[in-house]
């Protein structure tokens, strides 16, 4: 049982899809979405929230600084 | 109870853990997908956010990709002729010894065509911070070979891969300037995953301390990557980096006075 829940916001206009954080994170939240943004890029998205701890590993990888994380304790 | 009310109860403002630091502009970079550039500036920035020193840094940006550097980061910055930052940064020190000066420099930039350069601020042990970012190509031009290309690496220039016999071999800068007595810090780093990035900012921060004690030149070489060069997808650029790079570039500090 976790007992951390994280949540990350992707700034998803200005993410450029490299990726980066969907490798480096270590629950598999993170996914490329179908969908492209306003540049044509697959962004960064949340697939599977329940997995997210908060440790914001995606955003220190982000080249975009586009990853804004929040981290919760849980009893 | 759905997992979406979940999700709002978490994204609140006492739970944040990791933004942007303000020292980073809203600017959006113009660097490729996967650049390292960005995440050096960023470690870059929220140093210089940690210590408050946003007032006091001058950066100086070299040419090539990152010559555009003074668009992101909220402090004073100066542009230099192609390699020759550590001579400004030298007369801002100088004239300024207060501030915090750092360059900011590629590979082809530092390497090639600034080397005399270098070597002599180094020698010198001038009192500033050197960012080295190789990426073993010259990636604003189009991809040719750096100086610190690698044997046998594919480039626009050598589609062959390099021939050390013709072109020499990969330059290792950081070793080289460890050997002179003006230095005092010099390491090498990688900005690849979240371990990494924590290790750099370390240094980044030693580098900086080093300047307000006085303490003379600190060096940091950031082994990178360079996607569009390298032809690859930054995820295989970093796995390329860490099979090819690293046993030729191995991290770690190499001279700590």
């Amino acid at each position: 049982m976790a007992k951390f829940k994280g949540a990350i916001v992707v700034d998803t206009e200005k993410c450029k899809g490299c990726g980066l954080c969907v490798v480096s994170c270590p629950t598999k939240v993170i996914e490329l979405a179908r969908d492209v943004n306003g540049k044509g890029y697959h962004y960064a998205h949340m697939a599977n929230p329940d997995a997210c701890i908060g440790c914001s590993s995606c955003g220190l990888v982000c080249p975009d600084t586009v990853i804004t994380v929040y981290r919760m304790k849980v009893s | 109870m759905t997992a979406t009310t979940e999700l709002k109860n978490i994204i609140s403002e006492e739970n944040l853990i990791y933004s942007k630091t303000p020292v980073l502009l809203d600017n959006e970079m113009h660097y490729c997908p996967g650049c390292t550039h960005g995440v050096i500036h960023k470690v870059i920035a929220e140093v210089i956010e940690d210590m408050g020193i946003q007032e006091e840094t001058i950066g100086v940006s070299p040419v090539g990709c990152s010559v555009l550097a003074y668009n992101y980061l909220d402090i004073d910055w100066q542009q230099a002729a192609h390699g020759r930052a550590p001579a400004l940064a030298t007369a801002t020190i100088r004239l300024m010894p207060e501030k915090y000066v750092f360059t900011y420099q590629g590979d082809g930039d530092l390497a090639s065509i600034g080397c005399a350069e270098i070597m002599h601020a180094c020698n010198r042990g001038e009192n500033i911070v050197v960012f080295f970012v190789n990426n073993g190509i010259y990636g604003m031009t189009g991809g040719q070979m750096a100086p610190t290309t690698l044997e046998g690496q594919v480039t626009a220039t050598t589609p062959y891969g390099r021939d050390c016999k013709t072109t020499g071999f990969p330059m290792k800068i950081s070793e080289m300037v460890s050997l002179l007595p003006g230095t005092r810090f010099v390491t090498r780093q990688s900005a690849e995953t979240p371990g990494a990035v924590r290790k750099l900012k370390k240094a980044v921060k030693k580098a900086f301390a080093n300047t307000r004690e006085d303490k003379g030149i600190s060096f940091i070489e950031i082994v990178s990557t360079c996607s569009s060069g390298w032809k690859q997808t930054p995820v295989q650029s970093n796995e390329w980096m860490k099979e090819h790079m690293f046993p030729y570039y191995p991290l770690g500090t190499l001279k700590d006075e």
